[in-house]
C-alpha cells in the first residue's frame, strides 16, 4: 500500500509508456478478454455507489428507486435541516473527532512499534500474533466484549471511551502492519550517521527518522482515519447513546425512506475522497520535493 | 583534549558478539598522527569491526582504544572527535547537499545563517557549491562521496574513518576518487583510517598497510615493505604479485637451500636460510612475479646460484606495459611471470612452449 502510494507517480509514467508501446502493434485477444473482465470489475465495484450518488440529486418528488425524478439539491438541504432524518450533523461531528483521535493514537503507536520491531526482543513473536489475533477476531463479538468490559470497570460507554478502545483494536494492528512495510525501506545506517555527527537520540528521530519516514507516516494516518471513519461492527455495541456516522446511517436505513439517505451517502463519500486525495497529494508532494522521480530508472 | 592529536593506539583490542568466538582477536597497533592507514583483508576478517570500534559505534569486549593519549572507550563519537564515512555514504535522503553537510552544526544548535556560512566555505573547498541545493538521489557516486567527506570533515575531526569508501564506485571513478582522498588527507592533515578489501587501493593510498585475517593482524608496515616483503603465505597471496612455492628441505647450505616438491627434487634456491630451518622441514618461498625471467629450454647461460624450473606456458595475457605469462611450474598452483612488454615481444612465446622459469640468487624469500 505504502510502496504503491510512494511510487504512485513513477508507476503512472511507466504504465503510460507501456500503453504507448502496445499501441504500435496489434493487440492479442487476451487483451480484450482481460479488459472486459476489468471493465466488469470496475462496474461492479462502483456501479452501486454511482446509483446512490445519482439518485441523491432528485427533486422533491424523488423516491428510493430508479427512474430518476427531476434534479435538484433538495435532499441535501433536507438532510441538514429536517430533524426527522436524524442527528446527521452531530454524528458527523463525533465521527470526525473520533477518527482524528484514532488517527493520532494509531500513528504514534505504530511509529513506536515500527521502531521497536526492528530488533528481536523477548516475546516479540507473541506480541505480533496477539496483534494479528485482534485483526481476525469477529468485530461484532469484540465490540460486545469491549462494551461489557467497560461496563464492568464502571466507565460509561460512549464514542470517546469504549468506542475508541474498540476501534483501536482494529486500527492499531493495521497501522503496525503498514509501518512494517514502511520500515523495511528505512536504513538504520542513517541513524548511525546522525549519531556519528553528534545528534542525540531525540534529534535523530526529529531530524532524520520522522522526515525520512514522512510519506509512510501519512499513509498510516490515512489508514487509521478511513478505518475509523467508516467502522461499524466494533462501534455498534460500544458507542453508547450517541451515534457515530455509520451507526446513524444504519439507523436511518431502518426508518428514513427518502433520498436524503442517498444525499448523506454522497456527502460522506465526498468527505472520504477529499481526505484520501489530500493524503496522496501530500505523499506525492513530499516525494517530488525529494526527486524520487529522477532516480527511479 | 589537545587539538590535532590524532595518533591512535589499539591495545589488546577484542570483540566478540556471542562470547565464544572473537571477531577481533587481540589487536595491537599504533597509528601516528596524520598518517593514512589502510586495513586490508577479506570480508569477515574483522577490519570493519575495528573501524566501528574506533568510531564508537561498537564497544570492544576487551582492550583499549587510545586517541591522542586518552582512552576513548565508552565515549560518544563526537567526544572522540572522530568522524566516519559510511560504505554507502549514508547521506540523508531528505536533505539537500547543503543541509546534509550542515547536519552536525544543526544538532549543535547553530543558527541557520551561522551554519550555512561555514558550510558554504566547505562546499567551495570540495567543489560542491553548484550542487548545494541538490538532493543526494540526484548526485553521481563521486559527488555523493564528496558530500559524505565534507559532511564528516565539517565536524573538524582529528581522525577520519572510512569504511570501504570506494566500493560503490565504478573502476575509473575509483582511481580518481582515490587521488581525491589522498589530497583531502594532506589538506586536512588528520589521521585517516581506511578499510578495504582491494590491495591495489591499500598500497596506492596508505602510509601504513595493516593486513588482517580472522580478527588478527597478519602484518603491518609501510606499503612497500608489506608488498615486497610479505611475512607469510597468506600476506603474499593476498597482496599478490608473488609466486609462492612450498617444498620440503633436502639440504641447507651457506647461501642456498635445496628443496623438493612432489613432482621434482633437487631444486636449488639461492636464499639465505634462517637459523631455524632444518632438513625435512616444510617451507614456503616467495618470488616476485616480476623477478622471474623466462628462457627457452636449452638456451644455457644460467647465472651462478640462479634457480631454473622447467615449465610449460599455460596462458598468456597482454597487460599493456607487461605480459602476464602463466606457467605450470607448480602442480595445481598458480605460477606467473610478469615479463616487460618489450622483452616479451623480442621473442614471443606461445601457449604450450616448454621453457625455463628462472630467477637470480637472493630473489626468493623464505616465508614464515
Amino acid at each position: 500500500m505504502t510502496v504503491a502510494l510512494e511510487r504512485f507517480d513513477v508507476s503512472m509514467t511507466k504504465a503510460r509508456r507501456g500503453v504507448l508501446a502496445a499501441r504500435s502493434g496489434r493487440r492479442p485477444w487476451t487483451f480484450y478478454a482481460l479488459a472486459s473482465v476489468f471493465a466488469f470489475y470496475v462496474a461492479a465495484l462502483y456501479g452501486p455507489m454511482i446509483c446512490i450518488y445519482i439518485l441523491s440529486f432528485q427533486d422533491i418528488r424523488g423516491g428510493l428507486v430508479f427512474p430518476m425524478k427531476g434534479h435538484s439539491l433538495h435532499w441535501f438541504v433536507d438532510l441538514f435541516t429536517q430533524v426527522r432524518t436524524g442527528d446527521v450533523k452531530g454524528s458527523f461531528d463525533r465521527s470526525i473527532k473520533l477518527a482524528v483521535l484514532v488517527t493520532v493514537i494509531t500513528l504514534v503507536f505504530s511509529f513506536m512499534a515500527g521502531l521497536a520491531f526492528r530488533r528481536r526482543f523477548f516475546g516479540d513473536t507473541f506480541v505480533f500474533y496477539l496483534m494479528i489475533g485482534s485483526l481476525v477476531a469477529p468485530g461484532l463479538v469484540l465490540g460486545i466484549g469491549v462494551g461489557l468490559l467497560f461496563q464492568w470497570v464502571g466507565i460509561n460507554a460512549s464514542w470517546y471511551t469504549s468506542a475508541l478502545g474498540a476501534q483501536l483494536s482494529w486500527t492499531l494492528p493495521f497501522g503496525v502492519l503498514v509501518m512494517f512495510a514502511v520500515m523495511s525501506r528505512f536504513d538504520s545506517v542513517w541513524e548511525e550517521a546522525a549519531r556519528d555527527l553528534g545528534a542525540s537520540r531525540w534529534q535523530t528521530i526529529r531530524f532524520v527518522v520522522i522526515p525520512v519516514l514522512a510519506p509512510g507516516l501519512v499513509a498510516v494516518a490515512l489508514f487509521g482515519f478511513t478505518l475509523s471513519y467508516d467502522e461499524f461492527a466494533r462501534t455498534l455495541q460500544t458507542a453508547g447513546s450517541l451515534n457515530t456516522l455509520p451507526l446513524e446511517i444504519w439507523s436511518m436505513t431502518l426508518n428514513v425512506t427518502s433520498p436524503s439517505l442517498y444525499a448523506l451517502g454522497t456527502v460522506t463519500t465526498v468527505v472520504s475522497f477529499v481526505i484520501i486525495g489530500a493524503c496522496i497529494g501530500a505523499i506525492v508532494l513530499i516525494n517530488k520535493r525529494r526527486g524520487i522521480r529522477a532516480t527511479s530508472h | 583534549m589537545r587539538p590535532g592529536q590524532g595518533d591512535i593506539e589499539l591495545a589488546g583490542l577484542c570483540k566478540s558478539y556471542d562470547g565464544v568466538t572473537n571477531v577481533v582477536d587481540g589487536v595491537n597497533l599504533k597509528i601516528p598522527d596524520g598518517a593514512y592507514c589502510c586495513f586490508l583483508g577479506p570480508s569477515g576478517c574483522g577490519k570493519t569491526t575495528i573501524l566501528r570500534m574506533i568510531a564508537g559505534h561498537e564497544d570492544p569486549t576487551a582492550g583499549e582504544i587510545v586517541i591522542g593519549g586518552e582512552n576513548v572507550v565508552g565515549l560518544a563519537p563526537v567526544e572522540r572527535r572522530t568522524a566516519m564515512m559510511f560504505q554507502s555514504y549514508a547521506l540523508f535522503p531528505h536533505l539537500s547537499v547543503r543541509d546534509n553537510i550542515a547536519f552536525a552544526l544543526r544538532v549543535r544548535g547553530q543558527s541557520k545563517a551561522e551554519r550555512y556560512k561555514t558550510v558554504d566555505l566547505m562546499m567551495e573547498k570540495v567543489r560542491l557549491t553548484e550542487l548545494a541545493d541538490r538532493l543526494p538521489s540526484n548526485l553521481s557516486g563521486g559527488q555523493q562521496q564528496r558530500v559524505a567527506l565534507a559532511r564528516a570533515a565539517i565536524t573538524e575531526p582529528r581522525v577520519l574513518l572510512l569504511d570501504e569508501p570506494l566500493s560503490a564506485l565504478d573502476e575509473q571513478l575509483r582511481v580518481q576518487m582515490r587521488q581525491e582522498l589522498r589530497r583531502m588527507q594532506r589538506d586536512l592533515g588528520i589521521t585517516f583510517v581506511h578499510v578495504t578489501h582491494t590491495q591495489l587501493e591499500a598500497i596506492a593510498l596508505a602510509d601504513i598497510v595493516v593486513v588482517m585475517e580472522k580478527g588478527r593482524i597478519k602484518q603491518s608496515g609501510a606499503a612497500r615493505d608489506v608488498y615486497a616483503h610479505p611475512r607469510d603465505r597468506y600476506v603474499a597471496e593476498f597482496l599478490g604479485g608473488q609466486n609462492v612455492l612450498s617444498g620440503k628441505v633436502e639440504k641447507v647450505g651457506e647461501d642456498h637451500l635445496v628443496i623438493s616438491q612432489p613432482n621434482r627434487t633437487g631444486i636449488l634456491v639461492g636464499v639465505r636460510p634462517n637459523a631455524s630451518i632444518e632438513v625435512g622441514d616444510r617451507i614456503d618461498l616467495a618470488v616476485r612475479r616480476d623477478d622471474i625471467e623466462l628462457m627457452r629450454a636449452g638456451a644455457g647461460g644460467l647465472e651462478d646460484g640462479a634457480t631454473a624450473l622447467p615449465s610449460r606456458v599455460v596462458a598468456i595475457e597482454y597487460q599493456g606495459s607487461f605480459v602476464k605469462v602463466m606457467l605450470d611450474t607448480i602442480p595445481d598452483e598458480e605460477f606467473v611471470a610478469y615479463i616487460p612488454e618489450r622483452t616479451f615481444f623480442r621473442d614471443p612465446f606461445n601457449i604450450g612452449d616448454i621453457l625455463l622459469a628462472t630467477w637470480s640468487a637472493g630473489r626468493a624469500r623464505v616465508l614464515a
